[in-house]
C-alpha cells in the first residue's frame, strides 16, 4: 500500500537518504530500525510530505503522494505519533487527542469528541484527571502517551509511530506495545514503527526494515531476523559495539 | 568590482525577500477567502492583539500627547504662537503619532509574541503535527492573527488618538493655562475627516504589517532556540522599518494632493 523507490534526501552535504526502496503491504506492521541519525524519522516524514525528497517516488496506494488533489482528505488517512511528541503546549491534553474531532471532515459535538479523547487515554494508560491539564505540565514518557492518544484518535487507516516506547518504564512500554499490535489485528490499520527496542520489534513487527548508510540495508518478516546473516543486522539486534557498523569511541 | 558585486547581491537579497513575504501575503489572503474559518483562534488572536494591548498603548499616547503639548508651547512661545497648541497638538497626535507610536509598540508588543509562539512551535514540530492533522498552519495560525490585527489596531489607533489629545488638553489646561472648554472647541473644529481617515488606514496597514512580520518570521524560523531568538529578533525589525516606511508612502498619498 505504501511504496517508496528510489528516495533521496539531503540536508546541504549531509546525504541522509541514498535510494531509499520499501514496500509496506495493506494490514501489516512495518518496523524500522537502525542506527541513531541514519534517517529514520526523515524517512516516514517523506510519506507524509513534510520532507520532500530531492528524487525518488512516493505512491500510497498506486498514487503518487505529491500529486494528491485533497491535500487534507489525504492526510485525514494518516495519524502520526512524533519522536518528541510534538503537542500543542497551547491546548489542554484531552483537546490535543480530540484535535481532528473537533474541526474539519471529522467534527464532532465537543461532548462527545471529549470522551473519545478521555477512551483513547485510557488505552494509554493514563487517567482521566490528566485531560484537564496542560502537556507542558506532564512527564516526558506521560506527554509520549498522550500524541499516540492523538495518533490513533481519529482511527486512521494508516499510523506511524516514532519511536512509541521511548522514555516509558518497561511495563507501560510493553502496554504500549500490546497496543500498536491491537490496532494492527484489531482495527486492520497498516502500521510503520520506528524503534530500538528489540522487545518492541518482536511485538510489533510483522516486517522489519532496517535503515544503514541511506538505503535499506535488510528487509524481511520478523521471524526471520535472527537468521538474517547479516552482520549488520546481526550486529544491530545483539547490541554490539564491535562489527561492520561504526561505533566513534 | 567587489563593491559594485556586493550592492548587486545585497539588493538581490532584498528583492528575493520582498518577493517571498509577497508571496506569504497573497497565501494569507487565499486562505483568508476560503473555508475552513478558525473562529475561536481569531477570537483568542483579537483578546491577545485588541484588548490587552490597551493599556500599553494608552500609558504611551498619554505620555506623548503631554510632551507635545509642552514643547508645542514651548516653541510657540518664540515667535507669540502659544494658542496653537490644541490644533498642533490633535493633527500631530491623529495624523502622526498616534497611527507610528501604536504600530511601533504593537511591533514591540504583537510581532515579537507571534514570532516567538510560531517559531518555537516549528522548532518543536508543532507546524508538522497541525499539517498531520489535516489542519493548514496558514490557515490556523496566521490568518486569524493577520485578519485580527488588522482590525483590531485600527480601533486601538483611534483609542491611543483620543487618549494623546486628553493627554495634551490635561496638561494644557493643568499647567500651561489654558480655557478647557475653548481647547476642546478647538480640537474639534480643527480636526478633518481626513486627519481621522488617514489615522485609521494607517492603523490598519501596519496592524496588518506587524502580524503578517510575526508569522512570517515565525513560520521560516531556524532550528533550536537560537532560530527562535532569530526569528523574533528579525521580525521586530522588519516589522518597525516597514510600519516607518508604510507610514511615510500613507503621509504622502493622504496629504501631499
Ligand atoms: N531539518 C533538518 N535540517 C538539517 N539536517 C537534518 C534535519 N532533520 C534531520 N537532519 C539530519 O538528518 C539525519 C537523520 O535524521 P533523523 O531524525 O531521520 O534520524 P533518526 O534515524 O530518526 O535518528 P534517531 O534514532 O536518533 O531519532 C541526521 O543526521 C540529522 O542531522
Ligand atoms: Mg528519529
Amino acid at each position: 500500500m505504501i511504496t517508496l523507490s528510489d528516495v533521496h534526501k539531503s540536508f546541504g552535504d549531509n546525504h541522509v537518504l541514498r535510494g531509499v526502496d520499501l514496500h509496506v503491504a495493506r494490514g501489516t506492521s512495518t518496523v524500522i530500525i537502525g542506527g541513531s541519525g541514519t534517517g529514520k524519522s526523515i524517512c516516514i516524514k517523506t510519506v507524509l510530505g513534510l520532507v520532500t525528497p530531492e528524487r525518488g517516488t512516493i505512491t500510497v496506494d498506486g498514487q503518487d503522494v505529491t500529486k494528491t488533489g485533497d491535500r487534507d482528505a489525504f492526510l485525514a488517512r494518516f495519524g502520526m505519533l512524533f519522536q518528541a511528541a510534538a503537542l500543542f503546549d497551547s491546548l489542554p491534553v484531552w483537546q490535543n487527542v480530540a484535535f481532528r474531532l473537533m474541526r474539519g471532515s471529522l467534527k464532532r459535538p465537543k461532548d462527545e469528541a471529549r470522551e473519545i479523547a478521555i477512551e483513547k487515554l485510557r488505552r494509554v494508560g493514563l487517567t482521566p484527571d490528566v485531560a484537564d491539564r496542560l502537556p507542558a505540565e506532564l512527564s516526558g514518557g506521560m506527554q509520549k502517551r498522550v500524541g499516540l492518544a492523538r495518533a490513533i484518535a481519529a482511527e486512521p487507516e494508516i499510523i506511524f509511530f516514532d519511536e512509541p516506547t521511548t522514555g516509558l518504564d518497561p511495563i507501560m512500554a510493553g502496554v504500549i506495545n500490546d497496543l500498536i499490535r491491537e490496532i494492527v489485528t484489531e482495527m486492520g490499520a497498516t502500521t510503520m514503527t520506528i524503534t530500538h527496542d528489540m522487545t518492541s520489534v518482536r511485538t510489533i513487527a510483522d516486517n522489519v526494515a532496517m535503515l544503514h548508510g541511506g538505503k535499506i540495508r535488510w528487509t524481511g518478516p520478523v521471524a526471520d531476523i535472527d537468521a538474517a546473516h547479516d552482520p549488520y543486522v546481526d550486529q544491530f539486534i545483539n547490541g554490539r559495539a564491535e562489527g561492520p557498523i561504526e561505533t566513534v569511541r | 568590482m567587489r563593491a559594485l558585486a556586493g550592492i548587486g547581491a545585497v539588493t538581490l537579497g532584498l528583492l528575493a525577500a520582498i518577493g517571498r513575504v509577497a508571496m506569504f501575503f497573497g497565501a494569507t489572503v487565499t486562505h483568508l477567502v476560503r473555508p475552513p474559518f478558525y473562529l475561536r483562534e481569531f477570537a483568542l488572536a483579537l483578546l491577545n492583539i485588541g484588548w490587552l494591548s490597551l493599556p500599553v498603548v494608552g500609558l504611551t499616547a498619554i505620555f506623548t500627547g503631554g510632551a507635545l503639548a509642552l514643547q508645542i508651547y514651548a516653541g510657540g512661545a518664540r515667535f507669540n504662537a502659544e494658542a496653537v497648541v490644541p490644533q498642533i497638538v490633535a493633527i500631530g497626535m491623529v495624523r502622526e503619532l498616534g497611527p507610528v507610536l501604536v504600530g511601533l509598540m504593537i511591533a514591540a508588543r504583537v510581532t515579537s509574541s507571534i514570532a516567538a509562539e510560531i517559531a518555537t512551535m516549528k522548532v518543536t514540530e508543532q507546524i508538522d503535527a497541525l499539517v498531520t492533522l489535516s489542519t493548514h498552519p496558514m490557515k490556523y495560525l496566521a490568518v486569524p492573527r493577520v485578519l485580527a490585527a488588522t482590525l483590531a489596531v485600527p480601533l486601538l489607533v483611534g483609542v491611543g488618538d483620543v487618549i494623546g489629545i486628553f493627554g495634551g488638553y490635561a496638561v494644557a489646561t493643568g499647567t500651561l493655562g489654558f480655557n478647557a472648554a475653548a481647547y476642546i472647541q478647538n480640537t474639534v473644529d480643527f480636526l478633518e475627516l481626513r486627519d481621522v481617515v488617514s489615522s485609521l488606514v494607517k492603523g490598519a496597514v501596519f496592524g496588518c504589517l506587524a502580524a503578517l512580520m510575526g508569522c512570517y518570521f515565525g513560520m521560516n524560523s531556524g532550528r533550536g532556540a537560537q532560530g527562535v531568538g532569530r526569528a523574533t529578533k528579525g521580525s521586530v525589525e522588519a516589522a518597525a522599518v516597514l510600519i516607518l516606511a508604510a507610514n511615510f508612502v500613507l503621509t504622502g498619498v493622504f496629504f501631499s494632493i
